[in-house]
């Protein structure tokens, strides 16, 4: 019996599990290429400016829900990465006076070395306790970045430059600063996309599914959930790096609590553990606050009459409901 | 019930060539614990149990309820921290190793409820645990899953030996209990552990699933150690080569079963209880 279990089977005999979902692959790349049409397409319908936030944000949310969809942790305390990224990518542009990219790759960077810390203290808990690490932690960060001399307190970073690309295109003009955006932006999707389809993603999903189990297979889960944890944060990292170049601005916004917030509620409307549903949550949370803009101190009242309405509408979120639907 | 004799010749006939301490008697010891308490607030759930598993035996574990044997189980797993004692498995001292660890020594449990990856293919299912033992780590985020393909083979051959190839493109979450059992021991089985752990085989089971699973245990049991926990005293009765029995977390009898079966201290610990 034994040799039958060492030698594999006739390639013949072998059930074609790719042949069996073209639909879903087609209907993937499908999507893809939506989203790379909508990319180019986009900035002749829409405000430039406002889609690259809804860019940034969107790659953020992406990050988290790689985290929460797929590493099963719901983080609390994104923002660290996101905010903490934005000052160091500012504090690189401006006072080194690095190309943009250079600084965005130091703010990715940052975060990394941040999730690292951050991700080997919390993964030790479960559930709501790794929650309120990673909030505690968070607020730890957004403290520091209060008192830091270089984050320049409540002012924040200001007037980062947007400089030249690479050295050669001048991101003063917002066609070529959106260019940019664009790349980053499907460049990090692209790269979800892969770790989630990779040997090390098929056992992220294994832990997810049953994580005693995984346990009992001899997959050290700890270290699975700390690597998926720290390439949430640098994606994170790369969100909020690239928003304080297109805004000139890192701000204590970008590290404080309710950033982390809005990145749960991005997640959740688009769809948890949905592919592409963050990114349509962060144009339906983005959008709101941009175009509802004057209903003033009513906004907050509106958004949540809207998000109450969602998430009884739509439970598993926008895409979540598509799904089920084109399922059927 | 069966016969000693009769359990004896059905099993050389299932294992031909494999268990050669049928012919030699037991093998030495893989598994040893000596010692082994957990208390729980003050509960004191298994003292001072020790146990020694025979290479190449199926030794079952056995008490009425609350008798510690889940308690027992985990702690031999590494699931949960011992309180005191030692564990040795293979002569070397795993007592502070971790359950994942203990699982790439070759020593792997398996679950009361059937434990599967539910959204995961039958394949997948008996893949990642090849994945594990052919790749070790998979922290290789930036490589297509393709090269898991490689695996795909092996993996439907380890189905087939189970009866699941026809089903190996669903996912697990749709496969009947039984069935899940049995993608259950075929992941196991990917790993080629040298012991198993099973933590109640049969439990929730129809009479003819067990039967199947029965003969799967037995077959699998070829070359291996087995140490099982189970409930279903015919199964035990006619599966395992030596049998401990546990109350109130301590050891009260340990033989096969028409030792432990004639003891009166068992029979009154299961009075009431007592199967069949």
């Amino acid at each position: 019996m034994s040799d039958v279990v060492q030698s594999p089977a006739s390639p013949s005999s072998l059930p074609d599990s790719r042949a069996k979902t073209p639909k879903a692959i087609r209907l993937y790349l499908g999507v893809l290429l939506g989203i790379a049409a909508a990319l180019v397409a986009l900035p002749f319908a829409v405000y430039p400016i406002f889609l690259m936030k809804v860019l940034c944000f969107a790659l953020f949310a992406l990050a988290f829900n790689l985290l929460l969809g797929f590493g099963g942790l719901l983080s609390f305390g994104h923002a660290a990465f996101f905010g903490g990224a934005a000052y160091v990518s500012a504090h690189a542009a401006k006072v080194w006076g690095l190309n943009p990219e250079a600084a965005i790759a130091c703010g990715a960077l940052a975060s990394m070395g941040l999730g690292v810390i951050i991700g080997w203290l919390a993964i030790r808990r479960q559930g709501i306790y790794f929650a309120m690490i990673t909030l505690a932690l968070a607020q730890l960060v957004y403290f520091a970045c209060l008192q830091a001399k270089f984050t320049g307190g409540e002012d924040g970073v200001q007037g980062v430059p947007r400089g030249h690309l690479f050295g050669l295109f001048n991101l003063a003009d917002d066609r070529v600063l959106y260019a940019m955006v664009a790349a980053i932006f499907m460049a990090g999707l692209l790269a979800i996309l892969r770790v989630i389809h990779s040997p090390f993603g098929q056992a992220l999903k294994a832990i997810r599914e049953n994580e005693a189990r995984a346990t009992s297979l001899g997959f050290r889960v700890e270290r699975y959930k700390l690597a998926v944890f720290i390439l949430s944060a640098t994606l994170a990292g790369t969100a909020g790096a690239t928003k304080a170049v297109v805004f000139q601005l890192a701000s204590l916004t970008d590290v404080h609590w309710a950033t982390s917030g809005a990145v749960i509620l991005m997640t959740l409307v688009g769809g948890m553990g949905t592919l592409f549903g963050p990114i349509v949550g962060a144009f339906v949370v983005v959008g709101m606050e941009s175009y509802l803009a004057p209903f003033g101190a009513w906004l907050t009242i509106v958004e949540g009459l809207i998000f109450v309405t969602c998430v009884i509408l739509f439970p598993n979120g926008f895409v979540g409901a598509l799904a089920k639907k084109t399922a059927r | 019930m069966i016969s000693e004799s009769a359990k004896k010749t059905s099993r050389a006939a299932h294992a031909p060539s494999g268990r050669s301490s049928d012919l030699q008697g037991l093998g030495e010891p893989v598994l040893v614990a000596r010692g082994l308490s957990k208390e729980f607030r003050g509960f004191q759930a298994v003292s001072g149990v020790d146990l020694s598993v025979a290479r190449g035996s199926i030794h079952a574990l056995i008490g009425p309820n609350g008798a510690g044997k889940t308690t027992c189980f985990n702690l031999l797993t590494k699931f949960l921290a011992p309180s005191s004692g030692e564990i040795i498995y293979k002569g070397r001292d795993i007592t502070r190793t971790k359950p994942a660890d203990v699982a790439r020594l070759g020593l792997v449990r398996s679950f009361q409820i059937s434990a599967v990856f539910g959204r995961l293919t039958v394949l997948e299912n008996v893949r990642i645990a090849l994945q594990r033992r052919k790749r070790g780590d998979s922290f290789d985020f930036w490589r297509s899953e393709r090269v898991l393909h490689a695996l795909d083979g092996e993996a439907l051959a380890l189905l087939e030996e189970v009866g699941l190839a026809a089903y190996s493109a669903a996912p697990a979450l749709s496969l009947s209990y039984g069935r899940k059992r049995a993608l259950e021991i075929a992941t196991t089985l990917a790993l080629d552990p040298d012991m198993l752990l099973l933590d109640e085989p049969m439990a929730g089971m129809g009479r003819e699933d067990v039967e199947q699973t029965a003969s799967l245990i037995r077959h699998v049991s070829v070359g291996r150690t087995i140490l099982m926990v189970e409930h279903n005293l015919s199964v035990v009765a006619e599966l395992s080569d030596r049998i401990t029995v546990l109350a109130r977390g301590r050891i009260l009898a340990e033989g096969d079963y028409a030792t432990i079966s004639k003891d009166p201290r068992v029979v009154e610990a299961y009075l009431g209880a007592r199967h069949d």
